[in-house]
């Protein structure tokens, strides 16, 4: 591929428990599903290996369990991995593993170069703060320092996530889930990061809201170009949005390709089981 | 039976232990340095903190002046005072220029402190980042990765709730470029006068079990945004009634009897000091 990849991901672990001599070997592993049946070991990721092109949506697909979530709270320092590596093609960051840097840098890189949208917006949200300092917070974490500056960007990102503007003061506890939702898109949106992490973004919501929310992604992805890992088990909302598509299976990718070949002529058992068990 | 107390109430091991933390805090401008707070004759929240660090520093040469909120004469200025010269003997002054040791609760004095002096303040709550985050373990996490954004976003909020900050006192500062730290609860008015400050300024929160510090010649910031500049209350066309005086932070009086608003200075050994000069003048005058 003659593209760079922004985002470099390479056999990157996470495991919750000591291990055990007959799990610690990545070759020959016992498990059974993702855990050690002797010393109860989860291995929540294993070898998780992928990249990530600029502009690019790539979809994470696979059950409750399989890892997914972990993998993206690995990739965004909210959990240390166990082990593996991971690198930004950015002049500033060229080549570093980005889990081996300090606490700081790596607030630095969630500030300046990331953005993420919860499943859970109590996560991603400070729920007693108004939408508007909510999403200067973000600005402000990523160095603006200018109160009108911050407010007409944040009138322009709430407008565009189409929350009516003189509810902008408004805390999001008095929001419903899908505005919720989009406030922490508008967020995560801020500061212009190249990369957007969306986890289960539209668990939860009703069917309206989740064409709105997922429309709206749609549209910043095509306007502004940033590449973004969206994690579903949801199989409509991946062939909506992702370009490219990896399943996981138990902690570990069974398979990777693009979305149109995943869901049209799947490979691997459990894809071909999970796509035709779509209702 | 009355047994003679310990030369200033502590133990020498207490002060030990107390001196280390507050060089520690000298050491690194701004940061909260954890100690053992001591039970003390006083309730906690009503200045144990700084009392245990005048305690641990005072010795048979200083001079003592505590202010409560400017005065001298307060309940609890008084009772501090009383307690820490029953236990050292040392002298007590009102005369800011004569103190070497300084406690003080919510205000720096008026004059200028100097290199020979020891300013400290009393804290209530030391995390300047407590109202955004309530875990103590994840407010010490973003100081040490330099992540301040929650101490602006208060200040954003405000400007956003009610057009400007609104922070009546503890505006929080940011020291020697590294640590934001909340400056006890002075008024904002105040909060300049730790930039460059020529005496050592020691807080402490004995109920928080933290002592920090701002040491001589460090630079200190107030927060602000490049468009909402920091500004101190304004008394701008106001005057203390009693001395005249115009450029301190006065205290705002209402006459009962007429209902009129009336200002009065806020440190009383201050004014207390100008009105004797003024006496004296007159009096030199006079008797020529």
């Amino acid at each position: 591929m003659c593209e760079e990849a922004l985002l470099r991901v390479r056999n990157l672990d996470k495991r919750f428990g000591p291990g055990c001599p007959e799990c610690k070997e990545r070759t020959n592993r016992n498990l059974e599903k993702n855990y050690c049946s002797v010393c109860g070991t989860v291995y929540a990721c294993q070898d998780v290996s992928f990249d990530l092109f600029p502009g690019e949506i790539l979809g994470i697909v696979g059950e409750s369990g399989s890892g997914k979530s972990t993998m993206m709270q690995c990739l965004y320092f909210d959990a240390d991995v166990s082990s593996g590596e991971a690198t930004l093609n950015d002049p500033e960051l060229q080549d570093e593993n980005m889990f081996q840097l300090s606490s700081q840098k790596k607030r630095y890189i969630r500030n300046h170069k990331y953005g993420m949208v919860y499943q859970n917006p109590v996560n991603g949200l400070k729920m007693n703060f108004s939408s508007m300092g909510n999403i200067a917070e973000k600005l402000i974490s990523a160095g603006k320092r200018n109160v009108s500056e911050m407010e007409t960007t944040g009138n322009q990102l709430l407008e565009s996530v189409h929350i009516p503007l003189f509810r902008s003061k408004e805390e999001p506890r008095n929001f419903s889930g899908g505005m919720q939702q989009r406030v922490q898109i508008a967020k995560a949106l801020s500061n212009n990061p190249p990369i957007l992490f969306l986890d289960e973004v539209t668990t939860g919501l009703d069917l309206s809201v989740q064409a709105n929310v997922l429309d709206l992604i749609k549209k910043i992805q095509r306007e502004s170009g940033i590449s973004m890992v969206v994690v579903s088990h949801d199989l409509a909302v991946i062939r909506m949005l992702a370009d490219r598509t990896v399943v996981m299976l138990n902690g570990s990718i069974i398979e990777q390709g693009l979305t149109d070949q995943i869901l049209e002529d799947p490979q691997h058992a459990y894809t071909q089981r999970l796509v035709y068990s779509l209702l | 039976m009355m047994t003679a107390t310990h030369f200033a109430f502590f133990d020498e091991g207490s002060k030990k232990e107390i001196r280390r933390a507050t060089l520690k805090a000298v050491a690194i401008p701004g940061y909260q340095v954890p100690f053992a707070s001591r039970e003390m004759p006083i309730a906690r929240g009503w200045g144990t903190g700084g009392l245990q660090l005048t305690l641990s520093l005072i010795g048979t040469q200083d001079t003592l002046k505590v202010i409560d909120q400017g005065a001298d004469e307060s309940v609890n200025a008084v009772s501090i005072k009383k307690l820490v010269q029953e236990t050292t003997g040392v002298d007590l002054t009102e005369q800011t220029e004569a103190a070497t040791l300084i406690q003080s609760r919510h205000r720096i004095p008026e004059v200028t402190l100097t290199e020979d002096q020891i300013l400290v303040l009393q804290v209530p709550t030391p995390e300047p980042l407590r109202k955004v985050e309530a875990r103590e373990y994840v407010t010490k996490r973003l100081h040490a990765e330099d992540e301040y954004s929650g101490a602006w976003l208060m200040l954003f909020e405000q400007i956003m709730k009610y057009g400007k900050t609104a922070t009546g006192a503890d505006h929080p500062v940011f020291v020697n470029h590294r640590y934001v730290m909340a400056p006890s609860p002075i008024p904002r008015f105040d909060n300049p006068k730790m930039h460059q400050s020529e005496a050592l300024i020691l807080l402490g929160a004995g109920r928080e079990k933290k002592i920090y510090a701002i040491p001589p010649y460090t630079d200190v910031a107030s927060l602000a945004f490049e468009d909402y500049p920091f500004t101190v209350e304004s008394f701008a066309g106001q005057h203390c009634h009693l001395c005249g005086a115009e450029d301190v932070f006065l205290d705002e009086l209402i006459d009962e009897a007429t209902g009129e608003t009336y200002y009065q200075c806020n440190d009383t050994s201050y004014c207390m000091g100008r009105l004797n000069s003024g006496e004296r003048q007159e009096v030199v005058h006079n008797h020529v």
